[in-house]
């Protein structure tokens, strides 16, 4: 497949800006502005923006714990996803949720949740939904490869594939399950093996090279909008950082480590489009200090937003208070 | 007016629901063509319906569960069965980390209006792992509301009301009331959640209880009647929200308060309502709050033993004597 100019370019830019978004998280997260913990997406940008890019406006996603990048991605508003992350009133979940549940639901994300492969079934519901109220609504559910271990990774699938619901699981394989490898976890190296036991064609792609993912969901996604039910798309990527906030990833041999680092999803995605003429390092540069603007405005904005009044934490529970 | 059964009364009200919204459907395992449900409940829906919006399942409850979270956040309004309470334990993660908590942890971003439909409660001899009453696990997480019906009016009216509702609802129902006839209209009405109903009135005891413990009460209610004693039998016909008001305003006019439950006695949902009386009306009681439940033991299989779980009409009775 040819893959357009402009949508190298979207790419190049979507895979940049989840880049610089997590930078500043790290930064603004250095200041310890940041309460708790954080699950940083940095080194996997080119899943979050190969898939959303191959997605419409309507589609949806699921998230996970590792959110930020697939919810930005999406096209959520940086201000908001920030200042969430910072417990600010103006953020998304009104500070009620934080990094692990950063959400933007009308820009089409279900959710993201803290309990590892909870969101798989979740998706499956969407889908169906999508599939009853007889919309072309395409649902992404992003996982990782330690969640492929779980219960709900069969039961899903195995649902998906019955009702041939408009679904594209994106197993995003960072090669580790916190500190576990996948060595120890998975009798085969492919996740997208377990796919295929489940009557769901599945392939694995290079998930620092956002055209390669890209592509991959461009043809789920049909299949999927022409009722040919579900697909497994397998990433296999890495993270730059630790599992979270104070994993220094220790564990991770040096040269895995050095391996990976010499494979940058923005260098990637940015030689590409060189390559193909999309863009020039002039036109590079200025969507990069266009971004760096808009990040560094929304830790701006976060930073400088008030705190939720404490008896706020009594609000949402119900949608009338009982 | 006509006399159905409970069973009867809840397919009635699914089906005057789904009729009206083309989004409610119901979801889990035979409930379909097949079987209609392993209580018959669903029994004729598919056939009315198709078997779109009245879907057989895998044996997966994480997964009906999760399911019917993810359609009820995207438009549907999906009525999810987890054929026996016990099982709603391989979906505690959808239930009470993902459906009870979206509202809240996404900042009122997303509603989740489902039904989960189960059941509860003994006297089948099937054992422990189909014959518990698991409700205040529920109760015990925010986010959920809980609907109890002992009665065919109450579930068809309750029903209609939960499926309207944007918040989860965890509607359980009871093995032993199945069958049990009652007039019940044949046009639409709902019944509000959180308004118990005073089932019996009386002037020296209150009696508080849930699902078939209700009907045990009223019958002890009528025998202590012969010996003169006058006993007021609630039936809070939803737990969350709860009608704290009936509740208190009983007690302040008996001063004796009983509850019970088939639930096993250690956290049961009768302990928070005994916490809630003595907080609010501590200075109106005679005597001890007496809770009749089950022991703390799985539930056993051999009919003596079940016998001997489950509260009988004698323990009520004794509880209720030993204040009066």
């Amino acid at each position: 497949m040819a893959v357009k100019k402009a949508t190298l370019v979207d790419l190049f830019t979507r895979t940049l800006k989840v880049r610089l978004f997590e930078e500043k998280v790290w930064d603004i997260f250095g200041q310890n502005l940041v309460p708790g913990t954080l699950h940083l997406y940095l080194g996997q940008e080119a899943v979050a923006a190969g898939v959303t890019v191959a997605l419409k406006e309507t589609d949806w996603i699921q998230s996970t714990h590792r959110g930020h990048g697939h919810v930005v991605a999406k096209g959520a508003d940086m201000n908001a996803a920030m200042a969430e992350l910072l417990g600010k009133k103006t953020g998304s979940c009104k500070g009620k949720g934080g990094s692990m549940h950063i959400t933007q639901f009308d820009v089409g994300v279900l959710g993201a949740t803290g309990v590892v492969a909870s969101g798989l079934p979740i998706a499956v519901g969407a889908a169906l939904s999508a599939q009853m109220r007889k919309t072309d609504e395409v649902v992404a559910c992003f996982f990782g490869d330690g969640a492929s271990n779980n219960g709900t990774f069969g039961e899903s699938l195995n649902m998906a594939a019955i009702w041939q619901l408009p679904l594209v699981w994106i197993v995003e394989n960072n090669l580790y399950a916190m500190g576990t490898p996948i060595t120890l976890t998975c009798p085969s190296q492919n996740i997208a093996d377990r796919g295929e036991a489940y009557c769901t064609p599945s392939v694995v792609v290079d998930g620092n090279n956002a055209v390669e993912v890209y592509e991959a969901t461009v043809e789920a996604v049909k299949r999927a909008r022409e009722g040919g039910g579900p697909s497994l798309i397998e990433c296999k990527t890495y993270r730059m950082r630790g599992h979270s906030r104070f994993d220094p990833a220790k564990y991770r041999p040096q040269d895995e480590v050095d391996h990976w680092m010499g494979r940058d999803a923005v260098e990637i995605i940015k030689n590409i489009a060189l390559e193909q003429k999309a863009l020039t390092e002039k036109q590079a540069e200025s969507i990069r200090k266009k971004l760096q603007k808009a990040v560094d405005k929304a830790g701006d904005f976060a930073i400088k937003s008030e705190h939720p009044a404490p008896e706020e934490a009594l609000d949402d529970v119900f949608k009338e208070a009982i | 007016m006509t006399e159905i059964t409970y069973r009867d009364a809840l397919k009635q009200g699914l089906r005057e629901e789904m009729l009206r919204d083309d989004n409610v459907f119901i979801m889990g395992e035979d409930v379909g063509l097949n079987w209609g449900g392993a209580f018959k409940v669903t029994k004729g829906l598919a056939e009315e319906f198709g078997e779109d919006r009245v879907r057989d399942t895998p044996i997966s409850e994480n997964a009906i569960a999760g399911a019917a979270v993810g359609a009820a956040i995207t438009g549907m309004r999906p009525v999810a069965e987890i054929m026996f309470g016990d099982l709603i334990s391989l979906a505690m993660d959808q239930v009470c980390n993902q459906a009870a908590k979206m509202r809240y942890m996404f900042g009122g971003q997303t509603s989740v209006p489902l039904v989960l439909r189960s059941v509860f409660g003994g006297g089948k001899n099937i054992a422990s792992h189909h014959s518990q009453s698991l409700e205040a696990w529920f109760m015990h997480t925010p986010g959920l509301k809980i609907a109890v019906p002992a009665f065919a009016y109450d579930a068809k009216g309750l029903i209609k009301t939960a499926i309207r509702d944007p918040d989860p609802v965890m509607f359980f129902e009871h093995k032993l009331v199945y069958d049990r006839k009652e007039e019940v209209p044949e046009e639409e009405y709902l019944i509000p959640f959180g308004e118990a109903k005073v089932r019996r009135e009386g002037a020296d005891v209150t009696v508080w209880g849930t699902f078939f413990m209700v009907h045990k009460a009223l019958e002890v209610a009528e025998e202590l009647a012969k010996d003169g004693i006058s006993v007021e039998v609630i039936d809070p016909r939803t737990l969350v929200p709860l009608d704290k008001k009936t509740l208190i305003d009983s007690v302040k006019k008996t001063g004796r308060l009983v509850l019970v439950t088939e639930e096993t006695k250690t956290g049961a949902t009768t302990a928070e309502i005994a916490a809630i009386v003595q907080e609010e009306a501590f200075d109106w009681l005679d005597a001890p709050v007496m809770r009749v439940n089950a022991p703390d033991t799985p539930v056993p299989f051999s009919p003596t033993l079940e016998q001997y779980f489950i509260p009988d009409n004698k323990r009520i009775a004794d509880a209720i004597r030993e204040i009066v």
